[in-house]
């Protein structure tokens, strides 16, 4: 069982660094600020997402999968709302059009 | 051992990075975000110190806190003409800059290394009389028991910046409305953001204090995210900024360090010593203090962040 657990958590972790990897990539390698903030929600709501649910079989508490779950959630809410607020910014500046 | 070691070593030297960066730039808001990043990343290094309070606090005072008052300071700025560039510093002026910067890196340098073997720790006596104070965490125990009257001095300092932020209210403006006013956004992230974080963020405050008696956390931390609930409905323009002349202000801001200092007498009444708790009611009187505490440091770092009042146009 704790094997499986293991497996599941390693797997998922590292599907989640994969985001996080190919966010930053894009971050930096992307031509403008409207596809630098799509890779840039995409690493925080998929990759954290993965990286969650990797860590939910080592939890040993109901508590501790809520709260897990909580703060994704949170994140989610925070980037979901941080990225339309600079593309609001950048429209109103003219940058994108 | 050796991957703990190298996320360590990158830890460290982002650290580095960040704040040559923060120091370096020229342009002020990228010194600002800089300086916000350089403070996530302590957060991450106490973490990994296993000092989860302090990492606690600089999350949500050193990075949250201060970077939303460097960003308010920059946007203050942007309204001001250019400084006019400084003379040239001559090349004398230069190298005794340049010698008091390495005497002073020298001096840290060597401070650190003549630290004594094992390096002197008040750990055990802590350990040792955590039972006297009914309380489970220790760093809550030595800031609220042992080393009371730092936390009452800290204290004080926020409502003394508080009093030093209203001294800059520009002629005509006293005692009006704090902050620059903010325009009413009624929809859109910003809108969304002021009405689902506040009812999530109070009960997240109450549980941070809560659980400082026997867990990470305190009236510090749950004082910024009290403070950040309440300015970001006011950033929206949601919730009218106070008159700074009001009196349920004034008495909210006053009440933690005077409810400290008032305790702190009785206890040089009752067991003859400043700050001192008569035994058995330690946690009840702790518990009393933070609470309020909490509510006089999260309104004063509320104020600190919306300024001083503005003269009416």
């Amino acid at each position: 069982m704790s094997l499986l657990a293991d497996g599941v958590t390693i797997l998922c972790v590292l599907a989640g660094l994969v985001f996080f990897a190919a966010g930053t990539v894009g971050l930096l390698r992307f031509p403008d600020t409207a596809s630098r903030l799509h890779a840039l929600t995409k690493a925080d709501h998929l990759g954290l997402g993965l990286v969650v649910l990797g860590l939910l079989p080592q939890m040993d508490s109901l508590a501790g999968i809520l709260r897990l779950l909580a703060f994704w959630a949170l994140v989610l809410l925070a980037s979901a709302a941080t990225g339309p607020m600079i593309a609001r910014l950048l429209r109103r500046q003219g940058g994108i059009t | 051992m050796i991957p703990a070691l190298a996320a360590d070593g990158l830890l460290a030297a982002g650290i580095l990075a960040l704040a040559l960066g923060c120091v370096a730039t020229r342009r002020a808001f990228a010194s600002a975000a800089l300086f916000i990043a350089y403070g996530l990343l302590l957060a991450l290094a106490w973490a990994r110190l296993d000092a989860p309070d302090v990492a606690l606090t600089e999350a949500s005072i050193g990075a949250g806190l201060s970077g939303v008052l460097l960003l308010g300071g920059v946007r203050r700025l942007e309204g001001l003409a250019e400084p006019s560039p400084d003379a040239e510093t001559g090349p004398l002026l230069t190298i005794l800059i340049g010698i008091g910067c390495a005497a002073l890196t020298v001096a840290i340098g060597a401070a650190v290394l003549l630290l004594p073997d094992p390096t002197p720790s008040l750990a055990p006596q802590v350990a040792a009389n955590l039972a006297t104070t009914d309380l489970g965490n220790p760093v809550t125990a030595v800031l609220m028991s042992f080393r009371a009257l730092d936390t009452l001095l800290e204290s004080a300092v926020v409502l003394l910046a508080v009093v030093c932020v209203w001294a800059l209210t520009p002629e005509g403006g006293w005692g009006g409305v704090a902050g620059l006013r903010q325009p009413v956004v009624r929809d859109g992230p910003l809108a969304l953001l002021a009405r689902v974080l506040p009812p999530l963020g109070i009960v997240i405050a109450i549980h941070i204090l809560w659980v400082g008696a026997d867990a990470p956390g305190g009236k510090f931390q749950a004082a910024a995210v009290l403070a950040a609930m309440w300015l970001m409905p006011w950033m929206a323009g949601l919730a009218p900024a106070p008159r700074i002349d009001a009196r349920w202000l004034r008495l909210v801001l006053a009440a933690g360090p005077a409810l400290f200092i008032l305790i702190g007498l009785g206890g040089a009444l009752a067991e003859g010593a400043f700050l001192a708790y008569p035994p058995g009611w330690a946690k009840p009187l702790i518990l009393a203090i933070e609470i309020v505490l909490t509510a006089s440091i999260a309104v004063a770092l509320a104020l600190l962040v919306m300024g001083p009042p503005e003269p009416p146009r």
